[in-house]
């Protein structure tokens, strides 16, 4: 089956197995109640929380807990060719699946008829910007001090013909041969084996999804530990 | 009443039915719902169909018309989907700009057709880099009683595999007077099938009617194809706030190309 031995060279020179450079910064917009920045590479991301706050329009208010709402996007310029600003159909549903990935870590039943507001937006694109946007969010949520019952770690796994990757850039994005390029967005509940997002395109037989599942967990281990390092550098 | 949210009491009955493997309607857990499907549900459509599924009932039209290629694909067609939820189709639908199910139903499924290479979308060039088809897939649900993706999915395979091209007048401009010859060039036996697991509990069930999908609290649809012998997944995607553990993902693998297949052999009655 499936290694991670590869029979083909990845663009920038990374082993299957490796994600990109990944940085994160916690606390960057002062205004907010938790912020924070994730990057993967060349993808940048950065986070807002803003809340638990009285939800409008009243309506939306659940007596029984508090909700979490999140946007994401693309900045304009984000992109080569520049995005139209506001919302697309593709914007609105990673905010959607970005939400369903982060609420199961989340306890808001101590805020009723409030929301949490998590608001998202990509500086710089080079694939996998719903990931690093999770990562980010995650940790603006821990920053705000919203209760949590852990981190949600968030990755992208590729298949490139037949060899699986972790962290798809842009170029691999844009694989064409053999197979062709698969992506998956993957999310979890740090050091379990529980997901909160999957998401994918392209062609994959049934049994390597586990596989690419298996694969997500040393990477998110890796980046647990980034966020962990980033949360701990605020509090000094 | 029929507007009322799910009782918490519909909700615990379920959940404690589906961990005895039980359901209202007599089905095991992973039993499907039979359907049938019926064809020229518009005559002015280039192909249509709708499916039954049950209770549940949605139509699907194949439009095309000419139009500018995309600049990242000068030299294929273009594939739109989209979708309405009529208010018609559930006290639960309302009118207005469109919620959340109504942008990720058609998204599911152009992920699944794009994705298995079900049109043959090279062969939609009028003028290679400046007129290709665009080919409209629009998918209405006509009455929701669960599991919309998958009726939609049936039916939109179904409207592809009808679907002919328009004729085309002196100036290449679609001209409805004439009478279409060929069919919309689909690659030979692709017809992706979308299917949804439906979590509550431990339990996974397949094809839920109304109630049961209000009472589950996550999901994820697979797009599946097969390519000779060779099962491919197409699309995946995971909704709703509960997590899915690795065992049941590999549990699903399992299950889905036999599914797949028992779905295959039931639509092929109507192909």
């Amino acid at each position: 089956m499936l290694k991670n031995k590869m029979a083909l060279k990845r663009i920038d020179g990374r082993k299957a197995n490796e994600l990109r450079k990944i940085t994160a910064k916690v606390g960057i917009i002062p205004n907010a109640d938790g912020s924070a920045m994730f990057s993967f590479g060349n993808t940048v991301a950065i986070a807002a929380v803003y809340g638990p706050r009285m939800l409008h329009p009243q309506h939306m208010q659940n007596p029984a807990t508090g909700i979490l709402r999140c946007n994401y996007d693309l900045l304009s310029f984000s992109v080569h060719d520049r995005k139209k600003p506001g919302p697309s159909r593709r914007s609105q549903e990673i905010s959607k699946v970005t939400e369903w990935a982060l609420l199961p870590v989340l306890d808001l039943k101590e805020f009723p008829n409030t929301v949490v507001d998590v608001q998202i937006y990509i500086l710089q694109a080079d694939a996998s910007t719903r990931t690093a946007g999770i990562n980010a969010a995650s940790m603006a949520l821990a920053h705000a001090g919203i209760p949590m019952k852990n981190l949600v770690c968030s990755v992208s796994i590729g298949k490139l013909d037949k060899d699986l990757v972790i962290d798809v850039n842009k170029a691999e994005e844009d694989f064409k041969d053999g197979e062709g390029a698969t992506d998956m967005a993957i999310a979890k509940i740090a050091n379990s084996n529980k997901f909160t997002l999957m998401q994918l395109d392209g062609k994959v037989q049934p049994e390597v999804i586990p596989e690419m599942l298996k694969m997500a967990n040393k990477a998110c281990e890796e980046i647990y530990e980034t966020q962990e390092k980033a949360l701990k550098a605020v509090l000094e | 009443m029929s507007a009322m949210e799910i009782s918490n009491l519909t909700k615990e009955t379920l959940a404690k039915m589906f961990a005895q493997g039980k359901r209202f309607d007599g089905r095991k857990l992973l039993d499907s719902r039979d359907f049938k499907i019926e064809y020229e549900v518009s005559n002015c459509a280039e192909g249509s169909a709708r499916v039954r599924l049950g209770k549940t009932e949605v139509v699907v039209g194949v439009k095309m018309a000419g139009d500018k290629p995309y600049p990242d694909s000068l030299d294929k067609g273009n594939l739109m989907v989209s979708g309405d939820f009529l208010p018609m189709a559930s006290p639960r639908f309302e009118a207005g700009p469109p919620k959340f199910n109504a942008i990720e139903l058609p998204r599911l499924i152009d992920r699944a057709i794009r994705g298995a290479e079900m049109i043959e979308l090279d062969k939609l060039v009028i003028k290679e880099g400046e007129k290709v088809w665009t080919v409209f897939i629009d998918v209405y649900p006509i009455n929701d009683d669960g599991n919309l993706v998958e009726a939609a999915s049936l039916a939109a395979i179904a409207a592809l595999k009808s679907a002919m091209m328009p004729a085309l007048d002196k100036d290449g401009n679609v001209d409805y007077d004439k009478k279409a010859k060929d069919k919309l060039p689909l690659a030979k036996d692709i017809a992706p099938i979308s299917i949804t697991f439906y979590k509550l509990g431990d339990a996974l069930i397949l094809d839920p009617t109304r109630e049961e999908e209000e009472a589950c609290e996550a999901k994820v649809t697979f797009g599946i194809s097969k390519k000779g012998k060779d099962y491919l997944i197409n699309s995946c995607q995971k909704s709703w706030e509960i997590v899915f553990t690795e065992e049941e993902i590999a549990k699903m693998m399992q299950i889905l190309p036999e599914k797949f297949d028992e779905l295959t052999e039931k639509l092929k009655k109507f192909l």
